[in-house]
């Protein structure tokens, strides 16, 4: 196994050989491999054995942020810094300052949902290796892959060859970094 | 990006993932049309005619409107509310549609939404001109002064300057996620070094890998439910610069919902109008079918139906109130000055809806385009009247006055039309027009079931 190969590409016909080779490869113990579809495929998350994103979290952490610094800045402005009585109401006019700090919080979970998975999906990632496979320009048009990394611990050269051509793979290439 | 497995067609013509690959990004890849270079040459110098009327306003200031003493906000408000309207259809559609698993929105959510995004642009202008001093505009945000100075956060004016800032860049962000995958398709199609450089840099290095979607796709619905509480505020704010005045007229309950739900009334109409030439100019028929117009007229049917509702409701209340000033208000309203304006509104906006409860009519294209024409020039009438006519008959009858625009008034508006223009035919050209990622998972062969020992 060289440090040259960054693993295998497989393509496979339709969306059904795919969730089916993608079970297989998940119990065959691989941890490192990927599917690529055009589109999100429903039920490919199970068939990989992927765990729940925790996207959520985040999103909600961002939009709890985001009220905050909307109910905060209000606050600071209108009692601290520049207190002004304005037709008799109180200084802190809560009521009023719930509409600002209302679409805080909705840009606050906005940007961290997109952040966020720019974040967990570790992009931008311009250059990767797979872009350096000819056929895998199709994987954004009509083709299913699935991907074995060479790190992954079961890797093989020979073995995962033999294995996903088993699985109904073609095209099966060795793709280089 | 639908739930299960759509039970009906929803894209005709036996369209495999390679086809709708073909066609979609076959419209962004073809040499520029005759029709297209046409409508981008009137709607550049549309565009360029803005660009002077905003020079010419910020040299000379506001003078050059038609506004007078009683009337104070004239068309630059009626435009800014006007477009800002026009804006919500696309959120409804890429969100609220969203959520409630609606798959035919897939074939109209991406140019609903960059209609969106240009038509709150416009709208921007609107109320960044009205200020006067446009170099002065900065006062509106809240950023630490020389002058020690801070906004007034009790004011609604400065909730609409949050509300409609937050929601262009939340429908920015929205409509973005929703590209990267096909900015991706379009790097891998491109055949030139450049565009595959741009599109390569705009898709962030999008692989389609199953572990990206898993993310991508909860994003994308954060964003959806993010948006549609967003979208609902949006109008129910602008809405508050009206209501929460003391003016007769202006100073009604009723306002938020009825704002918003003449808001998607008038978006929709906008989706229709925009969709119907480019459908058949780009050959997208089999994408954007009858049925998806159909529903965006019944849609229109059931908005419609609450903006007439609306409409009585307000002389119900004028009434009930037993208050002479919202009394006269209302009866001045149909039969004074401005009841020419008052009865095209009606005749549009409560009328013209109504014709879609007959299936012949929301099937036919021809009516379906003439329809949701009356129905766009109804709502810039109701934002109209709405305003000119609850101003321009002070408490002081020695106030009265009647508003006219000026050249300088049309010119503002028209040229508006002609940014709106330019953006959406740029659009076209560089960005495919329908999500070619959402159209293949509503494909019926988009999503297997495995068999219970496949598993």
């Amino acid at each position: 196994m060289s440090s040259q190969i960054y693993g295998l590409l497989a393509r496979f016909e339709s969306p059904e050989d795919l969730m089916k080779a993608a079970v297989k490869v998940r119990d065959k113990g691989f941890q490192k491999f990927d599917c690529h579809t055009p589109y999100p495929v429903h039920g490919m998350d199970d068939a990989m054995g992927l765990k729940r994103s925790i996207l959520g979290y985040i999103v909600g952490v961002g939009a709890v942020g985001g009220a905050t610094v909307g109910m905060l800045l209000q606050w600071y402005v209108s009692t601290v810094d520049y207190p002004i009585v304005i037709s008799g109401k109180p200084l802190f006019s809560w009521q009023a300052y719930m509409i600002i700090t209302f679409v805080l919080m909705v840009l606050g979970g906005a940007l961290s949902s997109l952040l966020g998975m720019f974040h967990l999906n570790r992009m931008p990632t311009f250059s990767h290796p797979l872009f350096n496979s000819k056929i895998f320009e199709k994987a954004t048009d009509d083709y299913f892959f699935i991907s074995i990394e060479c790190e992954d611990p079961l890797f093989d050269e020979k073995k995962t060859v033999d294995f996903l051509s088993s699985i109904g793979g073609k095209d099966i290439e060795v793709v280089n970094k | 990006m639908s739930s299960s497995a759509p039970k009906e067609v929803l894209i005709k013509g036996n369209q495999t993932f390679g086809s709708v690959t073909e066609k979609i990004a076959g419209v962004v890849e073809m040499k520029n049309s005759k029709a297209w270079l046409a409508g981008f040459g009137v709607s550049l110098m549309l565009a360029g005619l803005l660009l002077v009327s905003i020079a010419y306003l910020v040299w000379e200031g506001t003078g050059i409107w038609g506004l007078n003493n009683p009337v104070g906000w004239g068309w630059a408000i009626v435009n800014f509310v006007f477009w800002v309207g026009i804006g919500h259809a696309g959120t409804l559609i890429s969100a609220v549609l969203f959520l409630f698993r609606q798959s035919w929105r897939t074939s109209i959510n991406r140019f609903a939404e960059a209609m969106t995004i240009f038509a709150v642009m416009c709208a921007l202008i609107f109320p960044g001109v009205h200020v006067g001093r446009v170099w002065l505009a900065y006062w509106m945000f809240p950023i630490p002064n020389q002058m020690a100075m801070w906004p007034n956060f009790r004011s609604p004016l400065l909730w609409d300057v949050f509300a409609v800032g937050i929601y262009f860049t939340v429908s920015l962000l929205f409509w973005y996620t929703g590209l990267i995958p096909d900015l991706a398709t379009l790097r891998d199609r491109a055949k030139s070094k450049v565009k595959r450089f741009i599109y390569g840099i705009l898709s962030l290095g999008w692989r389609a890998s199953n572990r990206h979607w898993q993310n991508y796709e909860l994003a994308y619905l954060m964003l959806a439910g993010l948006s549609t509480p967003l979208v609902l505020s949006v109008h129910s704010i602008v809405s508050t610069d009206f209501a929460i005045s003391l003016l007769p007229g202006w100073h009604t309950t009723i306002f938020p919902p009825y704002f918003v739900a003449g808001a998607i009334f008038s978006g929709f109409a906008m989706v229709i109008t925009l969709a119907i030439p480019t459908r058949k100019i780009f050959g997208l028929e089999d994408f954007i079918t009858v049925t998806h117009l159909e529903r965006m007229a019944k849609i229109i049917l059931l908005t419609g139906s609450m903006v007439g509702y609306a409409y009585a409701m307000e002389f119900f209340i004028a009434w009930y109130s037993a208050n002479p000033y919202e009394q006269f208000v209302f009866m001045n309203r149909a039969f004074g000055p401005y009841a020419w304006a008052y009865w095209i509104m009606i005749a549009c906006n409560v009328i013209t809806p109504q014709l879609f409860w007959f299936k012949k009519i929301r099937t036919n294209i021809k009516a379906l385009f003439i329809l949701s024409i009356f129905v766009n020039i109804g709502m810039w009438f109701e934002r109209f009247v709405i305003i000119a006519s609850s101003l321009h008959r002070d408490f002081l009858p020695s106030s009265w006055d009647y508003y006219t625009p000026t050249f300088w008034d049309v010119s503002l508006f028209v040229g508006s039309f002609g940014l709106f223009f330019t953006l959406f035919l740029l659009f076209i050209r560089f960005v495919p027009i329908i999500s070619i990622a959402e159209v293949k998972a509503v494909l019926p062969h988009a999503h297997p079931h495995l068999k219970e020992e496949d598993k």
